[in-house]
């Protein structure tokens, strides 16, 4: 076993080398321009980003040219909002989403009310994480555009009932977006069955090459039109413009098709794995609480809070696994995770949580070392806290008059 | 975010770290911070004649905040109450070359030498309340 030890595989995924191997022939020997439509060159690498295309496309089950490539999810998620919005802004401006998606989906929201280009309605999530059908029904409005609601969420794993989801919208006759980033690839996704009309997301995060993404726009029942937010060479029939980066979609093109092929034999081993790590470590920590749904969420993710010590301190304790933590400390905005803090978690244990993330290529070997490593620092940090030791004394956290500052 | 050695060191290796039962005598107790915020700090110092004889924290906080405080019981010992009064937050954020992003640990560590300050004092001055 090799240290440090890679959890944390919702932020990004190491690259299969099968994928490497593919891409390595378009760098120098086939470097041609997808869009050159008059020579062997351009013949050859547009050969291969439709094939790629393809193998995208199988995995979501959808048809190859409703596939469109940016440089990413966040790009696919503004691409498809403010697209969207542009096109449609005459029959109204309201998008529904939901308080934990990405930033990527919120911010882009966010910026387009700042403007006044858009109202929307952020619904809240159940204990679990999960949104309800039946509160995107009732948020529904004449100028209702839009509904924005992700697939998975990156933090606690919590899958949405997105085909319900899509259901409602398809009655309605209401364009459905899904960030589904940390989805695909994980869990079996159909565009068709989940009433999708844009779905969003990313090479990296299925063990492709960073820097290529996808936004999938429905092409049929109902045709789905955005305004391209990237102008120029007309690329991907309009909608982005840009040299295609041919290596990088052979990549995920590769990527897409292995998941496709071993997403039944990663799926058991990841449960296996999570499972065990999960149930060893909650056996053997009291005060330990799982955030997100006790089934509901994706193969790789244990989001636990650890009560009484702070999540940066748990991942400074363990230095030898990447890790993330919902703590303040370890956020840009200092705050702590808003994901949690929306589950109804108490601040005192978003501070306290640490997410892990498990991937195609973690071990069980890796996967005992991280269950001793976290009782040990865990114990250790609670021997040090004064919140453990009044705690064990009795004392009622919540009664104590706190020096906030 | 990258730690000097001096945090990770006494992170990994804290000093004096424990706690003294409240109510005995010499002792003062400091806690400050809140669970909400993310980091609380419990500061005791021991007094014998003016002199601190010994210190001990227990922290809930970040690896800054453990060090910061860790740092604090070690310059206590063997100062004088009058000399304790004078430990600064800037001279711990020197010592443990702390970020700009972590400078509050260095602060809550100043509030929490002054509240154990403050509470054996106010102790020593003959009312019993205990230490908040």
């Amino acid at each position: 076993m090799k240290l440090p030890i890679f959890l944390d595989n919702h932020s990004t995924t190491p690259m299969d080398p099968r994928v490497l191997e593919t891409m390595l022939p378009y760098f120098v020997e086939k470097f041609g321009n997808a869009a050159s439509r008059n020579h062997a060159f351009g013949w050859a690498a547009e050969e291969a980003v439709e094939n790629a295309r393809k193998q995208i496309a199988k995995l979501i089950k959808a048809d190859p040219k409703e596939i469109v490539f940016t440089s990413g999810a966040t790009e696919s998620d503004n691409l498809a909002i403010k697209g969207v919005l542009e096109m449609y802004g005459e029959k109204g401006h309201h998008i529904i989403t939901s308080t934990t998606e990405h930033r990527a989906v919120l911010d882009t929201v966010k910026v387009l009310e700042g403007k006044g280009k858009a109202t929307a309605t952020y619904l809240p999530v159940d204990k679990f994480g999960m949104v309800s059908p039946e509160d995107v029904r009732n948020a529904i409005t004449e100028k209702t555009i839009l509904i924005s609601v992700m697939l998975a969420n990156n933090e606690i794993g919590t899958i949405n009932p997105v085909k319900e989801i899509g259901k409602i919208a398809k009655e309605k006759g209401i364009l459905f977006h899904c960030d589904a980033t940390q989805g695909v690839g994980k869990i079996p996704v159909d565009v068709q069955d989940m009433g999708i009309d844009l779905m969003s997301f990313t090479s990296h995060k299925m063990y492709g090459p960073k820097g290529v993404g996808a936004l999938y726009v429905r092409k049929k029942n109902p045709r789905v039109r955005i305004v391209a937010q990237m102008d120029g060479g007309g690329h991907e029939r309009g909608m982005r413009s840009g040299t295609l980066p041919v290596p990088l979609i052979v990549g995920f093109g590769k990527a897409c098709e292995l998941c496709e092929q071993e997403m039944g034999k990663d799926t058991a081993r990841l449960i296996a794995m999570r499972d065990r790590l999960e149930a060893s470590i909650m056996k053997a920590l009291e005060e330990s609480y799982l955030n997100g749904h006790p089934t509901n969420r994706l193969p790789g993710n244990l989001n636990i809070s650890f009560a009484y010590v702070e999540g940066e301190s748990l991942l400074m304790g363990m230095k030898d696994i990447a890790l993330s933590s919902g703590s303040a400390c370890t956020s840009a905005t200092l705050e702590p995770s808003y994901v949690l803090r929306a589950l109804g978690v108490g601040t005192e244990l978003a501070h306290s949580s640490i997410r892990f993330g498990l991937g195609r290529f973690n071990t069980d070997d890796e996967i005992d070392y991280t269950i001793k490593k976290v009782i040990e620092i865990v114990t250790k940090l609670r021997e040090m806290s004064p919140l453990y030791e009044m705690a064990k004394e009795g004392v009622d956290l919540k009664s104590v008059q706190w020096a906030a500052h | 975010m990258a730690y000097s050695d001096k945090v990770v060191d006494h992170f990994t290796n804290p000093r004096n770290m424990g706690s003294f039962k409240k109510d005995e005598e010499g002792v003062g107790t400091g806690m400050v911070g809140a669970p909400e915020c993310g980091d609380v700090m419990k500061l005791q110092i021991k007094v014998q004649n003016d002199m601190i004889v010994d210190a001990k924290f227990k922290t809930f906080g970040c690896g800054s905040a453990i060090a910061s405080s860790s740092l604090a019981t070690e310059w206590l010992k063997g100062k004088t109450i009058q000399e304790a009064q004078k430990i600064k937050n800037t001279d711990i954020v020197q010592e443990l070359n702390l970020p700009p992003v972590k400078i509050h640990c260095s602060v809550l560590a100043e509030d929490a030498i002054k509240a154990a300050l403050a509470d054996y004092q106010k102790k020593a001055d003959g009312t019993t309340t205990d230490a908040k």
